[in-house]
């Protein structure tokens, strides 16, 4: 047969195609890390954050997060001890840029309160999926198959927490995913890498020698809003009543 | 999005100052409580033999088919992908409320709605066949689907095959609306929508509406023939619509006054919205003019000894009254449901835009295309013929 251009053109990314299924092409390193071993949380210290918003600005470059919109943000609570106030809260630009200086008012304490997905266990967002594309990983992530989400939104509406917002470019539903491309294979989060006080440490549950055990054993803590029963794994030392 | 484009006031997660569902979303609840609504009162007829609602009955299917078949489209057209949409049907993920809607509404398009005009019609569809010329010679015969034995006992098969239908149809048609309310009620993060009174709320509601759209087309409808209005059926239609409307805003009431008298963690929170951004679509379009207005104009021309020619007046301005009263409702829930922060320490505003895809300008076509749709079956399937519609169905 004689080879023409256009039978050569054809061949070739057949061929690569087939080598590439056959493993002939060159084989990718098996990844060591097992869904299996792992359940990911995370813990953070509310008394160590200082809001210099480190991990909004991480978190953002870490996975593109587009303009506006947040995968975790910073806010600053201002609150009075008795009789009780409506607490002053902010949060500007997500605490992008940290927070400008502010006078404390007479009678109040003041603290910073970082938010992201917590991971819940009994997710109300991956409940309400009508297709399934938000779904929880066997390590206990809740994760987003964007090639599937329709975008209805019904996540973000069922989401108590605000964690989720609609890609404006992919009009795909966005959110944490705790770094995931980094844990597996061995990193910790771009938001716990950047925090200079170490107020949030990625956490593995399955790890008996995390310190994560002594932290829950040692400490008063709590997840936002336990009444919901979501079985959050975002785990606060130091939480205020205050905050929702 | 920038809090302060947005008319944020306090404090809200920064990932909700944009408000998910529109104003086409407000259409999906209203579009179908009107089909569901319709088709209940056509059911009274049917199964309960309500005969003075009879010059209805017919009218009351079309109009229900009309807004089925506009029904998914507002949800079609909020999708981020709305070329996914299929992936419901074919790996809906069982835990999803939103995941049956495909099959509760291709149940009650297909089996309940589709299958009892058709029966009901046969026989009309098979004389036109044969009375008719030229194209419309070709789509009746295309409509009578190959059956056009239109001999007496054929027709008693029609008719008991039919009542049958609508005896499935009024659960499928409770099923339809309930369900849609259970989307909303079941959302125990927006404490607004998180009621189990919901799906029944949306029901009543639904009735209600669906009741004054055939009141209102069937006066239109014998106005623009130029034809009398048979005030005994317009009277009992206004009578169920008048009950039905006192269920409905007793529980809307039992809803109001469980919040109140509870006043959990949420309820500064909302209380301060309806007294601030919901005051005006909340208590003074739903409550007052879309509630209160029209209960008092039908239950006047109950009680009080009231003309013919007045109490047609008072049931059209009811009858529109509450029309514009449930999609404000429908509007409360959908959009309310949006303007405080989950953080109880907000509030954010919805900006209606007019000619973008979720804007005002779909919205309004989106609700002109039903009275369309209508317009053709009414062409192509008279439903005024009641006289021909009982010899159709062999009484």
């Amino acid at each position: 047969m004689d080879m023409t251009r256009r039978f050569f053109l054809v061949l070739t990314p057949a061929a690569a195609a087939f080598m590439d299924r056959t493993g002939g092409a060159e084989t990718q390193p098996q990844s060591k890390y097992l869904m299996a071993d792992h359940y990911w949380a995370m813990t953070i210290d509310i008394d160590e954050c200082i809001g210099c918003g480190n991990c909004v600005r991480a978190c953002a470059t870490e996975n593109d997060v587009p303009h506006g919109f947040f995968r975790t943000w910073v806010e600053r609570y201002s609150v009075a001890g008795w009789p009780e106030e409506h607490p002053d809260v902010d949060s500007p630009n997500g605490a992008f840029d940290g927070f400008k200086d502010k006078p404390a008012k007479p009678g109040t304490k003041s603290f910073f309160v970082p938010k992201l997905c917590n991971h819940c266990e009994h997710s109300p967002c991956v409940q309400v999926c009508p297709v399934g594309a938000t779904f929880e990983s066997p390590d206990g992530l809740v994760l987003v198959d964007k090639d599937y989400c329709l975008g209805c939104r019904y996540c973000v509406q069922a989401c108590p927490y605000g964690c989720r917002y609609i890609d404006p470019e992919k009009q795909t539903v966005d959110k944490c995913t705790l770094c995931y491309h980094r844990i597996s294979q061995g990193e910790t989060t771009a938001c716990a890498e950047n925090c200079p006080t170490g107020a949030r440490t990625l956490a593995d549950l399955k790890n008996p020698k995390d310190p994560v055990h002594e932290f829950l054993r040692n400490n008063s803590v709590q997840v936002l809003k336990p009444h919901m029963a979501t079985g959050a794994k975002v785990y606060y030392k130091s939480l205020d009543r205050s905050v929702r | 999005m920038d809090p302060i484009l947005h008319g944020v006031q306090g404090f809200m997660y920064p990932d909700e100052v944009e408000l998910q569902w529109s104003i086409l979303i407000v259409l999906y609840p209203f579009i179908t409580g009107l089909v569901a609504g319709a088709f209940i009162l056509a059911s009274l007829e049917r199964v309960f033999n309500v005969a003075a609602v009879k010059p209805t009955y017919r009218l009351a299917l079309l109009t229900a088919l009309a807004f089925m078949l506009v029904a998914p489209l507002p949800l079609q057209m909020h999708l981020g992908h709305p070329e996914r949409s299929f992936e419901m049907f074919t790996t809906p993920h069982r835990s999803s409320a939103m995941a049956m809607f495909g099959f509760v509404y291709l149940w009650y398009l297909m089996a309940v709605l589709v299958m009892e005009i058709w029966l009901d019609y046969r026989k009309d569809i098979v004389l036109l066949s044969r009375s008719s010329t030229g194209i419309m010679r070709w789509v009746y015969k295309a409509m009578t689907l190959g059956s056009d034995n239109i001999s007496e006992r054929s027709l008693k098969l029609d008719d008991k095959t039919g009542w049958i239908i609508t005896v499935i149809g009024i659960p499928s048609a409770f099923l339809l609306h309930g369900y849609v309310g259970f989307i909303f009620g079941s959302v125990k993060a927006n404490p607004w929508w998180s009621t189990p009174l919901m799906p029944i709320v949306f029901l009543f509601s639904a009735m209600v509406s669906g009741i004054a759209l055939v009141m209102l087309m069937y006066m239109a409808g014998m106005k623009a023939r130029k034809q009398p209005i048979d005030m005994r059926c317009l009277d009992t239609i206004a009578q169920y619509l008048f009950y039905t409307f006192v269920i409905d805003f007793s529980l809307e009431m039992l809803d109001l006054i469980h919040r109140i008298y509870e006043a959990d963690e949420s309820f500064k929170s909302l209380d301060f919205m309806v007294h601030s951004r919901l005051w005006t679509s909340q208590v003074i379009i739903q409550i007052v003019l879309g509630t209160l207005l029209p209960l008092a104009l039908l239950g006047a021309a109950q009680v009080l000894r009231i003309t013919a020619a007045r109490r047609r007046v008072m049931y059209s301005v009811a009858g529109v009254m509450t029309l514009i009263g449930i999609f404000a409702m429908r509007w409360n829930v959908v959009i309310g449901g949006q303007l405080f922060s989950k953080s109880f320490l907000g509030y954010t505003t919805y900006k209606l835009e007019f000619a973008t895809r979720e804007g005002l300008l779909p919205a309004i076509v989106l609700m002109i295309l039903p009275f369309f749709i209508l317009w053709v079956l009414v062409r192509l399937l008279p439903p005024w013929t009641a006289a021909g519609a009982e010899t159709a169905r062999g009484h």
